[in-house]
């Protein structure tokens, strides 16, 4: 009998809710880490008892938390309790909350600074892990996504982490800067089929990686941003959310600052796809896991606003890759709706008729078992939710 | 045996209840004391000093015999209340933000 099991992060917590695969009744549980931000929550596809997430607070900093039960338990997975600080040789010890910028003058030079809103230069100043990314092959294998912006790999259970530095030391590091959330690296895709790494920086724009992180390019040809000095810059674009399907290595899906885009030369280059969409800014995307051209986004009013058109909460659902857009609207809430629906705050399963997902910055998380014909919220009262994950389990 | 008190999260975080109860061999400083925390509790490095820069993260405060340490040098000794146990060792976070 298949299940699935929804991960959700949120300002004060996370949860887990389970179902059946009929996807009608819940079981809620959390919160987990009570009165802490879950930036993400994600478990590792091939061992779905493997989960990792990154809790963090401004009064303490960053921790990361592991599962190995499913999310029954949890723990840190650094240094055992009692265990000296630093080596026989008195160096530190790696520990699984540490995230410290390869400054190496083997791997991590040169070194340059970032630009700051003002434009003046700063340098890399870890503050919070936005996104982990279990690999697909190995569960002990992970990678970070961090502000500011960089890439870091544990290959041993989280317990320590190395910055892959060519990312940020690649040419254009230089000239990044935040976006309003800060500039984080939020986005990390992982293609089964080869040794790609993709990943999505706010206010950078995309990257690709062709053997698996070690050296990285701007594939952000195609981006057309007017409220940067040079629309059509290398970098500088605010990416908010890349989405891909797994059987299909060559095509990926945008949602920018404004405008939805589409690739299908691996980020080489990208079209504009935002079509009759109400309005093309919004935060969330994704696609339906057995149909890759089919394409899911929350459009959000204005880059000033940030709530739905209307007052309306609608998914809008494209079965032909973008352009030609349909407003899902069946059980979701049709007038004084004011939420957001932020960039890792949604998800499919991979159940035979493929279940979405999404949360929202008013607490609920919404579920559609029928591919987005129909809605219904799995809870209506969360803290504001900045992510949401999906295990198919069976 | 030196006595800490932390905010609760943190408490959480290190799986206790109350107050810490530590061990220091040598002076009692503010320096002495973290370090043993982090050492039987590691799981709370980093939370209470930035891990690359050792700077103690803005929200937090260091308290001991009523009297704000926190911008004392961390190598100052702390009073023998503090070192022989009769009042607790304090580290709190500030009450802001939602």
């Amino acid at each position: 009998m298949s299940s699935v099991r929804v991960l959700v992060g949120t300002r004060k917590g996370a949860f887990i809710l389970t179902s059946d695969g009929k996807r009608e009744k819940w079981d809620v549980a959390g919160p987990h880490f009570a009165g802490w931000e879950i930036y993400h929550v994600k478990g590792s596809p091939v061992d779905p008892n493997r989960i990792y997430a990154s809790q963090t607070s401004g009064w303490f900093g960053q921790i990361i938390q592991r599962s190995d039960d499913g999310g029954k338990s949890w723990f840190q997975p650094g240094t055992p309790a009692g265990e000296p600080t630093t080596t026989p040789e008195g160096m530190p010890k790696g520990e699984s909350n540490k995230f410290v910028y390869d400054t190496s003058p083997e791997t991590g030079k040169p070194l340059t600074t970032h630009q700051f809103y003002d434009g003046t230069a700063k340098p890399w100043v870890f503050k919070r892990v936005w996104h982990l990314e279990p690999s697909l092959d190995n569960p002990d294998n992970i990678y970070a996504g961090i502000e500011d912006a960089a890439l870091f790999q544990s290959t041993n259970g989280g317990q320590t982490w190395n910055e892959l530095p060519g990312l940020r030391g690649h040419g254009t590091g230089a000239q990044w800067q935040p976006g309003a959330g800060g500039m984080c690296l939020h986005t990390i895709i992982l293609d089964p089929s080869n040794q790609r790494i993709f990943v999505a920086i706010s206010a950078a724009g995309a990257f690709r990686s062709d053997d698996n992180g070690v050296t990285w390019n701007p594939i952000n040809k195609g981006l057309h941003s007017q409220y940067i000095p040079d629309p059509n810059a290398e970098v500088g674009h605010c990416v908010h959310h890349v989405a891909k399907h797994p059987s299909n290595s060559n095509v990926l899906f945008m949602q920018k600052h404004w405008d939805v885009l589409r690739s299908d030369d691996a980020g080489d280059s990208w079209t504009e796809v935002s079509g009759n969409l109400p309005t093309d800014f919004g935060f969330v995307i994704d696609v339906h896991a057995h149909e890759p051209e089919t394409v899911y986004v929350v459009p959000i009013k204005s880059d000033g606003e940030h709530y739905p058109p209307d007052g309306k909460l609608r998914v809008y659902r494209s079965r032909t890759g973008g352009n030609e857009w349909e407003a899902l609207t069946k059980g979701l809430p049709q007038e004084n709706c004011y939420v957001n629906v932020l960039r890792d705050a949604m998800a499919v399963d991979s159940l035979d008729s493929c279940g979405v997902y999404f949360g929202t910055t008013g607490g609920q998380v919404y579920a559609s078992a029928d591919g987005g014909d129909t809605w219904a919220p799995i809870v209506r009262d969360l803290p504001p939710v900045l992510s949401v994950e999906v295990q198919t389990l069976s | 045996m030196i006595r800490v008190v932390m905010p609760a999260h943190l408490r959480t975080l290190a799986g206790v209840n109350g107050d810490v109860e530590l061990k220091i061999d040598g002076e009692v400083t503010r320096q002495s004391i973290l370090d043993a925390l982090e050492t039987a509790y590691p799981m709370l490095r980093g939370t209470i000093r930035e891990h690359v820069s050792g700077e103690r993260r803005p929200f937090l405060r260091f308290f001991a015999c009523g009297e704000d340490i926190t911008h004392n040098s961390p190598d100052d000794p702390l009073p023998q209340e503090i070192a022989s146990g009769a009042e607790p060792f304090y580290v709190i976070g500030a009450i802001a933000g939602g």
